[in-house]
């Protein structure tokens, strides 16, 4: 355990009564409560966080928020370990573990940092280049990158937290709580409004917690800090108003959704959150606002130069906050390179913590505002000068200073003596960059604004406006001024409060310090000789240099550029690099940065977990599951179950020690030589009513329905009006006006949207109407030689016998004393029936079936055993119905109606559909009548022979494939169904079956698809 | 994510609707009259409007009703909707 060398006697936002340890790369390290995980860091020294991307160069923390670019570490370990989480982000708890990414085997000792002395070989585009040629090498080229880079580890065991979704509806959305944002909040919570604000850190105030007039506490009260808390406290008074802390707004959706991501526990210990078992890591949250303030502050941005990247190298702003918020000083001695007057205000602050500020320097030849009151503190001023390097490896070192030729000009020249200034930190500041990001999002315009050198927000294209620092407005009064003002006005708009809000005052300049004066510096040219690296893009390692390779090689627009260097298309989204990389290109190309043009920012903000975005729906939660009302009893006699959809239906009923094939052969040979019945519950049912209903059939089916009798039933086949096949199924004509549809299972619901969409859009003018009805009923089918015999002893009511109820006929009664309607039809190709009762006495029903089978050996069966019995029928289910079948294809040719129109019947006789090269459905039986047909094998009319596997294979022409096989034990030959190109023309002749996967061809005989019982004797027997 | 004013249900998310296509696409009465030529261009052919545009939306996970909806394709603007077999209001471009 180390002490905390750099952590400041006293002050800041830290509770020093609560000290945490955690570990780093293996070590443990000491902090407090209040601590980021990077202050923490900066407290015990810990300088080098990471290794950059591309040359592997020791990496520091820059800035103190969530638009860092080089902290970014391991989080956790095991299924809760989360990689690119930033450590400025980071709160500090009790057993915090993390550790650097990108290194190897150390961030301080790091082999492929050996690859930056070889870096002229890898400049921009390199990628694309070199390794993307040969096309073959760079499967081995990619895994070096990708071990190379190392952007972290995804988690291989699953994530045992739980993330929640929630849905929020407000009058008025304010992302961010700093001093534009509260005011916000205040200005239309007052009014009545119902208001979300959300803010990405764990107090709200915004920049103030970072000032040290804030800090506050008893011994030093402070404007600013009473009036955060105030403000929070009448906010958290107001019924309507919710105040979110760690809730990042990530997203600016259509229609003012805005996708915000709260971060619910992850500031806890394990051992914390496991204190409320219902509590969810994260929340992700879809708010649909009526109008939406975006306060989201301003995010510094740095000034390039070379070694720019030095840890040691961060923002002003960023040793502000560590100095005031963390009472962490982020070294001993400071060099301040500025263009405009925040810097100052850090200086001061550093200097008032105790550390020694070596130098000013301020590429203003004038200096600013606050020049002469550190001069007057005795700090060094360079006015007129820049940085032109950092020196050191692991750490800066010092910096080497040089006059500017031209005052701030953005392409300035460095000029006279070098003056080297030994200092361990450089606080570095280029001016401010609203966050525009939202507005950008919502797809509002942005322009540049000479007067910050940045860019803000434009018009607005959605109902949203920009308050505060995020419109660069920088004065701490302007932006609570602004920030009320635009708070008032989106409730009034929100239709509450009706006076418009006071003007803003005027009283403090909008701009106040933080805005560079004229032409900012954005670079700064290598000193003569000089070639350290300028980095403009720090966690994509993308340089200046780089820049200027692309534009000379004709990358021209800024999304060019962009993709050609990965400027900001790292994890950070360039949040501190993408304007400097503008600006660069706009010098190179002697353009106006608003003439080149911002990139369209896009969600996320800040990075969202997958485990956010998915929510609760993982495992079985994924998706609903179907049960039928005899699930129970499949359960209990051991059915394996298997899922059709979401339903899940019993695959097959193993006896103790029976293997599963065993299983299936049984039941399908005891269905045609006894009797079995399957749960067909899961069959849609489509209630169909009205005057019109024979008509409608009549036109969404190809057969004709107008002369079907009360107490029939019919087979039926629906093509798409592209003239393919959609489903098949049968109706039952229940009464004069009342039609009973049954689906197959999986085309339940599209068949339903299908007869709903031709009754509204279609054809409103008749008068129908339709139902889905599929879990009102319990579904039975019993098949088999003794079927009937089974029936009449539990439908005593009902004449079974054969002329009394034929095949396709349709009986009401009572089954096993319930209400039930009882089909004679057949899937199977045995005497059938199917039995419909009310759900919930299914169960009772299948179990009185199952006991007045009992005398004739009855059996309960599955899908497996099913499918087997409906192939040797040559019945087609989804394998032939696949979407690319016509009617005639299946055999169903003539059953297309001449003396009417249907659905798809246009198209079902285009050239393309009628030609009589389609493949055709025909049955199949190997010529031996014992090798199985390979699954989904081609069919072909030659054999295929073994392909030596380096000469080239010759093309073989493909007329067909298998859709269906199994074995058949009733007939103890494997079987087939299969579409083959003119396959009604060749019943008889020998094709090959060839499956490459399986790496066998098996010669076929070519037959008709019904294997048992063509005459159909059985089923109307 | 659009906020669909269904005529029947009131404003919804987008979610809770399937999309249908370009509105006011009368199924001819007599197909077999048709050339394929004509057949064709009432089954395959849709406008691809840059701006207001007619369209038909179902509101699957509520009512089941379809109705007209006319949208701005390029802001998403919903302009108005109105029913099944209802008069598209003046002064769109579809
Ligand atoms: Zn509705």
């Amino acid at each position: 355990m180390t002490g905390q060398p750099f952590r400041i006697a006293e002050g800041g936002r830290i509770d020093r009564a609560k000290p945490l340890t955690f570990t780093f790369d293996g070590r443990a390290y000491q902090g407090f409560q209040g601590d980021t995980l990077a202050s923490a860091l900066l407290a015990n020294g810990v300088r080098v966080v990471g290794r950059s991307f591309k040359y592997h160069r020791p990496r520091g923390i820059v800035t103190a928020g969530s638009e860092e670019p080089n902290a970014l570490v391991q989080l956790r370990a095991g299924g809760r370990t989360e990689p690119n989480t930033r450590a400025t982000c980071i709160e500090l708890f009790d057993g915090l573990s993390a550790e650097s990414q990108n290194r190897w085997p150390s961030v301080d000792f790091d082999l492929h940092a050996l690859t930056g002395l070889f870096s002229r070989f890898m400049p921009s585009g390199f990628y694309y280049k070199t390794f993307k040629w040969p096309a073959w090498m760079w499967m081995t080229y990619e895994k070096f990158i990708r071990h190379a880079a190392g952007m972290g580890r995804s988690p291989t065991v699953a994530d045992p937290d739980r993330y929640d979704h929630r849905y929020g509806h407000c009058d008025v959305l304010i992302a961010g709580a700093g001093p534009a944002g509260l005011a916000a909040a205040l200005a239309a919570g007052r009014t009545g409004a119902r208001v979300i604000v959300a803010d990405e850190r764990c107090e709200p105030g915004g920049s103030l917690l970072d000032h040290a007039a804030t800090q506050g506490g008893p011994s030093a009260p402070s404007a600013a800090a009473d009036w955060i808390a105030q403000s929070v406290a009448e906010l958290e008074a107001m019924p309507e108003v919710t105040l979110l802390r760690r809730c990042t707004v990530f997203g600016y959706y259509d229609h003012n959704m805005l996708g915000l991501l709260e971060q619910v526990a992850d500031h806890q210990s394990q051992s914390q959150s496991k204190a409320d078992p219902f509590q969810p890591r994260q929340r992700l949250w879809q708010v649909r606002a009526k109008q939406v303030v975006l306060a989201t502050g301003a995010i510094e941005r740095p000034i390039v130069f070379a070694g720019n990247d030095r840890p040691g190298v961060m923002l002003a702003a960023a040793a502000r906050a560590y100095v005031n918020r963390y009472g962490v000083r982020p070294g001993n001695r400071a060099v301040v390179f500025t263009n405009n007057d925040s810097a100052y205000e850090a200086a001061l602050d550093l200097a008032a913590a105790g550390v020694a500020v070596a130098a000013i320097v301020d590429c203003r030849a004038e200096g600013g505002a606050l020049t002469e009151t550190a001069r007057a503190q005795g700090m060094d001023c360079l006015t007129g000068y820049a940085v032109v390097a950092a020196k050191g490896g692991k750490r800066v070192t010092g910096v080497t200073v040089m006059a500017l030729a031209e005052d701030g000009d953005a392409g300035g020249k460095v000029t006279g003596g070098r003056r080297a200034i030994a200092c361990d930190l450089v606080c570095v500041s280029g001016g401010w960059n609203p966050t525009v990001h939202l507005h950008s999002q919502s797809r509002g315009k942005v322009r540049f604004d000479d007067a910050i050198a940045a860019f803000v927000p434009g018009e607005s294209f959605q109902a949203e406006r920009s308050a505060g620092a995020a419109r660069g407005t920088f004065a701490t009064a302007a932006c609570r001024a602004e920030g009320a003002a635009a708070g008032g006005e989106a409730a009034r708009l929100a239709g509450f409060g009706d006076t418009p809000p006071p003007a803003p005052s005027g009283d403090e300049p909008r701009q106040a310090a933080l805005a560079p004066a004229g032409a900012p510096l954005w670079s700064v040219p290598q000193a003569p000789g000089g070639h350290g690296k300028r980095f403009v893009d720090q966690q994509h390692d993308v340089t200046a240099e780089d820049v200027a390779l692309a534009v000379r090689e004709g990358y021209h627009s800024v999304e060019h550029l962009k993709r050609y260097t990965t400027l900001g298309m790292a994890t950070d989204q360039g949040r501190t690099s993408n304007v400097i990389g503008l600006a660069i290109l706009a010098q190179l190309l002697g353009k106006d940065i608003a003439a080149v043009g911002a990139t369209t920012f896009r969600p996320p903000y800040t990075p969202v977990c997958l485990g956010a975005i998915t929510g609760r729906e993982t495992g079985r939660h994924f998706a609903p599951t179907r049960r039928s009302a005899m699930h129970p009893w499949h359960q209990a006699r051991g059915a394996r179950f298997v899922a059709a959809g979401m339903w899940l239906r019993p695959q097959f009923y193993a006896r103790p020690n029976e293997a599963m094939m065993d299983a299936i052969h049984r039941e399908a040979k005891h269905v045609r030589q006894h009797v079995g019945m399957v749960d067909v519950s899961t069959l849609g049912k489509i209630d169909i009513q009205g005057p019109d209903a024979a008509e409608f059939l009549n036109r969404v089916y190809i057969n004709g329905f107008k002369k079907l009798e009360t107490g029939r039933c019919r087979y039926g086949v629906m093509l798409r009006e592209d003239g393919l096949v959609f489903d098949d199924g049968t109706v039952t004509r229940l009464s004069e006006n009342r039609y009973l549809m049954t689906t197959t299972t999986a085309h339940a619901g599209p068949v339903m949207a299908h007869l709903e969409y031709h009754l509204q859009v279609t054809w409103p003018e008749l008068k129908v109407h339709v139902v889905s009805v599929t879990e009102e009923w319990s579904a039975i089918a019993i098949a088999g030689p003794h079927s009937r015999a089974v029936l009449e002893r539990v439908a005593g009511g009902i004449d079974m016998s054969n002329r009394a109820f034929p095949f396709m006929g349709f009986r009401q009664g009572a089954v096993a004393g319930v209400p039930g309607r009882v089909f004679r039809i057949s899937f199977s190709g045995e005497l059938a029936y199917e039995i419909n009762v009310p759900a919930d006495h299914g169960l009772f029903v299948w179990e009185a079936m199952m006991e007045a089978g009992g005398a004739f050996d009855i059996i309960p069966y599955g899908t497996e055993a099913m499918s087997i019995l409906r192939t040797e029928k040559g019945h087609v289910v989804g394998g032939e119905i696949d979407g690319r079948t016509s009617a005639d294809d299946l055999g169903f040719g003539r059953m297309m109606s001449q003396a009417k129109d249907f659905i798809g019947k246009h198209s079902a006789r285009r050239p393309g559909l009628v030609d009589g090269h389609r493949q055709q459905l025909v049955g199949l039986t190997p010529t031996d009548r014992k090798t199985r047909i390979p699954r989904g094998a081609r069919i072909v009319a030659e054999p295929i022979g073994q392909v030596p596997k380096s000469g080239a294979a010759t093309p073989v022409g493909m007329i067909g494939a298998v859709t269906s096989q199994c074995y058949s034990p009733n007939l103890d030959t494997p079987i087939a169904l299969a579409l083959v190109e003119r396959g009604r023309d060749r019943h008889g002749e020998i094709l090959y079956a060839a499956s490459p996967v399986a790496g066998i061809t098996v010669p076929v005989t070519v037959r008709d698809p019904v294997f048992i019982d063509p005459q159909g004797e059985r089923l109307r027997g | 994510m659009l906020l669909i004013p269904c005529p029947w249900c009131g404003e919804r998310d987008e979610d809770e609707f399937t999309y249908g296509g370009e509105a006011h696409i009368a199924r001819p009465a007599s197909p077999d009259a048709l050339t394929d030529a004509e057949w064709a261009d009432y089954l395959f052919m849709r406008k691809n409007t840059k701006g207001l545009f007619q369209e038909r939306w179902m509101h699957a996970h509520g009512c089941r009703r379809w109705f007209n909806m006319v949208r701005d394709t390029v802001t998403h603007e919903i302009t108005a909707v109105y029913r099944m077999g209802g008069k598209p209001p003046e002064r769109t471009d579809s």
